[in-house]
């Protein structure tokens, strides 16, 4: 546990090149440590999100969060900057991937990290992990609830991302899952699908799916919160990214 | 979940904002998680001009049983309304 840590806002190069607003959280001290990026949900680049990062970084992690929203609102408040990108259908999948690829590249480059990149993302963050860990060469990735993986989108739902799951024997590193029991999107079925997915590609990963949860239980700020698979949640992810990110 | 259900209309009509009133051109209606309200899915309600940037935004946030009150209001409102003022 670091009690120091540095937290600031920079900028890194983001897909195609372009440059994006990046909240940077990482310890004080030599290193060298492993890097987490960490996708903020559909609600944007947010204080929760920001205090995730800051999380990582007490864990002894440099952490990285992109702000997607980076080219539709520069400088907007989060919660019109979210506005503005759901009335547009959302962040396309290849500028999703260049921009993880763009914080993944910024945090190699640092002087105390070991090379070693994680990423992690919640509620649509979670099927954009997944999509990242099956586009780029990473090390490990962590789906909190992600939606969409499996199951087709509704009908009448303008999401611009449709199902994934198909790419599941492109993954490049060890998959953490974490789900709600009571969760609909995704559903224990979803889950499960997903499951026999990774088995049949041969890929290595961790699911833990907890009773009497639905979506967002990670959430502290909002109702759906549930302190105990979130604390418990917590330690499994700081287990997973401490085997496969440390030295 | 985030449920991306969102349906956008053109509008026209004014709506106050910071730091003032502003035209109305555009509003977002959608079903999912709130920025503020304490509850796991709300209506969202945003009434925007995008040419004037994306802090041009009055934002609403209701419980479903709010929203659908709301809903019947407006429509009552309008049927109430003196004809050929509609």
């Amino acid at each position: 546990m670091y009690d120091g840590i540095l937290a600031e806002t920079t900028t890194i190069s983001g897909h195609g090149g372009e440059l994006i607003e990046a909240y940077f959280a990482r310890p004080l001290g030599p290193g060298p440590f492993g890097s987490v990026v960490v996708i903020h949900h559909l609600p944007g680049y947010d204080a929760a999100t920001k205090e995730i990062a800051r999380h990582f970084a007490t864990l002894g992690f440099v952490a990285l969060m992109p702000n997607l929203y980076s080219r539709d609102a520069p400088g907007a408040l989060p919660d019109d900057a979210a506005a503005l990108v759901r009335a547009q259908g959302g962040v396309p999948d290849d500028r999703l991937v260049g921009d993880v690829a763009g914080a993944a590249a910024y945090l190699r480059s640092l002087p105390n990290t070991n090379g070693k990149i994680g990423v992690i993302g919640y509620c649509s963050g979670g099927r954009q992990s997944f999509l990242a860990a099956t586009s780029l060469k990473l090390d490990a990735a962590v789906d909190c609830y992600g939606a969409f993986i499996v199951g087709a989108v509704p009908e009448g739902m303008p999401l611009k991302a449709g199902p994934i799951v198909d790419r599941t024997p492109l993954l490049s590193c060890p998959l953490l899952g974490l789900f709600g029991l009571e969760d609909k999107y995704p559903s224990p079925e979803h889950v499960l699908e997903l499951q026999q997915a990774l088995e049949a590609a041969g890929k290595t990963y961790e699911f833990n799916s907890y009773p009497d949860t639905g979506h967002g239980f990670f959430a502290s700020d909002r109702p759906s919160y549930r302190p105990a698979a979130a604390t418990e949640g917590w330690k499994r992810i700081e287990d997973f990214f401490t085997r496969y990110l440390g030295d | 979940m985030c449920t991306y259900i969102t349906k956008t209309l053109a509008a026209s009509g004014s709506a106050k904002g910071q730091p003032d009133w502003f035209n109305v051109t555009d509003v977002s209606v959608y079903f999912d998680h709130p920025v503020h309200a304490q509850a796991g899915h709300t209506v969202n309600i945003d009434l925007r001009n995008p040419m004037l940037g994306p802090s041009a935004r009055v934002a609403a946030e209701l419980t479903a049983d709010s929203a659908r009150a709301l809903a019947h209001a407006i429509l009552e409102i309008l049927d109430e309304a003196p004809a050929g003022l509609t």
